[in-house]
């Protein structure tokens, strides 16, 4: 719990409410943000039951527009940008040559530019990456950053979507998932995206930084329970949602984390021969879940070993999972070791039994419109 | 009588026994507690010792033996329902009870005048 306070965090245009609200806030990323509010239990329960709004304005936004836009950024990510209809966003990476993730992302598709949202530790590099990566001949493409003029809120949950129906006054039925549309949220035109990252129904709603406070007002006043990071964390582990830095880096293939599906750009970017040949012959180690029987949770960083004592991994994420009522917890694992498997997990000077199963452990009733496939 | 030590654990005077747990306010910081690991009786420890861990959803934290002592009770319901140590932290939520040979680090322990002091300057 100890934060190592490096430079001066930064605030999101939420921050005077979050402290004024009680919550407890922490050092994440370079900014300061509510861990949470009441408790991580019961604002976890209220998103996968009932409705949560999360700040998430720490993320950041770039906006690509101009005649060569797409084709630019076409280059960059392994999604089918051409086959991405206005209106639509899709979950992307920027990927490096050797096909290791810069960033994970999604692409907003608006009429006349696209919003890059990228994880907040990131901004920097991928903002590098970016510049270093923009074509010669500058003036078909247009980049800005624009972190700072959205605050983005997250609102999640199975009530999520009617809520912010009634709320703006519009039906909300023919967004699909991934969908993009406006809300009209205390007086304010917000572009959302039917996304999230907690495993539930809910948009992430894109606000101008000087009206956040008052659509938040409006939210909590109309009974979205305020959620910290903390919740956030077990909601998309529980999903089995990757975190950048923890299943994502610089090394890792989207393959490798089962994330194949996402890789549909039929052209050449970076990354590419990397990802085909990883696709033909297949990776060496694969993102698994653990499913501990005990009740220690295990934590980032643990080593995992085999029946022989041997040594085969290590915890990328791990916590307590509210839901199932047990610690889980993810690793990158030999490809070969099968779900079933029994591996052991180090907690202090102990060795636990671990279940290998596949990712995710928490997949929401599928009672709710999802419209589109991703 | 009672002691606090300035990593949130309390002893509690009971004769020669000292009834160990820790306190609302590291109770409240941690959040909801999920897990505690806790010594079998008959485990001795020097004072400032670790004797057991306490996990919440979001961290892990170490509890330290503030008085020196041979485990005498465990309170097995804490380790069953963790969720003790958020609802009763002082009560029912106590972790061990040490009998001690040298009670000379219970006076060296704070008040609970100065813990308050201590906390409320966090």
């Amino acid at each position: 719990m100890t934060e190592t306070l490096a430079a001066p965090l930064r605030h999101t245009p939420l921050h005077d409410r979050h402290v004024a609200m009680g919550a407890r806030m922490v050092g994440f990323g370079g900014w300061s943000l509510p861990v949470q509010f009441t408790s991580i239990v019961t604002e976890h329960g209220a998103v996968r039951s009932g409705w949560g709004v999360f700040d998430v304005s720490h993320m950041g936004e770039f906006r690509v527009s101009g005649p060569e836009a797409r084709e630019w950024l076409a280059c960059l990510v392994p999604a089918n940008l051409e086959a991405l209809p206005v209106g639509r966003a899709v979950y992307t990476f920027f990927t490096r040559p050797t096909g290791g993730v810069v960033d994970d992302l999604i692409v907003y598709r608006f009429p006349d530019h696209f919003l890059l949202v990228v994880n907040a530790s990131n901004r920097d590099k991928d903002w590098a990456w970016l510049q270093r990566h923009l074509p010669e001949a500058l003036g078909g493409v247009h980049l800005e950053d624009v972190s700072d003029q959205w605050a983005l809120l997250a609102v999640q949950g199975p009530r999520a979507a009617a809520e912010l129906s009634r709320l703006s006054d519009q039906s909300l039925d023919q967004v699909p998932s991934f969908g993009i549309t406006t809300l009209h949220l205390a007086g304010v035109d917000c572009p959302a995206g039917r996304t999230g990252y907690t495993g539930e129904d809910g948009f992430e709603v894109l606000v101008p930084a000087d009206k956040a406070t008052s659509v938040w007002d409006v939210l909590v006043a109309e009974g979205a329970i305020p959620c910290g990071l903390g919740a956030r964390d077990t909601l998309r582990l529980e999903a089995g949602l990757p975190l950048y830095g923890h299943e994502w880096d610089d090394d890792t293939s989207p393959l490798e984390a089962g994330f194949g599906w996402a890789i549909r750009n039929p052209g050449p970017y970076l990354g590419r021969d990397a990802h085909v040949r990883q696709k033909a012959e297949g990776t060496a180690r694969r993102l698994r879940g653990l499913r501990l029987t005990e009740r220690a949770p295990a934590r980032e960083g643990y080593s995992i070993s085999d029946e022989t004592g041997t040594i085969i991994g290590k915890v990328a994420s791990g916590t307590y999972s509210p839901t199932l009522g047990h610690p889980v917890a993810t690793a990158y694992l030999p490809s070969a070791l099968e779900p079933g498997t029994v591996v052991s997990v180090r907690i202090r000077d102990r060795l636990v039994p671990a279940e290998v199963v596949a990712l995710p452990f928490y997949r929401r009733p599928s009672t709710q419109p999802t419209g589109g496939s991703r | 009588m009672i002691r606090f030590s300035s990593s949130h654990e309390y002893a509690r005077q009971e004769g020669d026994r000292f009834r160990i747990g820790i306190t609302p306010f590291a109770s409240e910081q941690l959040g909801d507690v999920v897990f505690v690991e806790l010594p079998k009786v008959g485990r001795t420890y020097a004072a400032g010792e670790e004797f057991g861990v306490v996990e919440s959803v979001k961290a892990v934290s170490s509890l330290y033996m503030p008085v020196a002592g041979t485990v005498v009770e465990v309170n097995d319901p804490v380790v069953q329902d963790p969720g003790l140590l958020n609802t009763d932290p002082m009560e029912r939520g106590w972790m061990v009870v040490i009998e001690s040979t040298d009670s000379s680090a219970f006076d060296a322990l704070l008040t609970e005048e100065a813990y308050q002091a201590e906390i409320a300057s966090h």
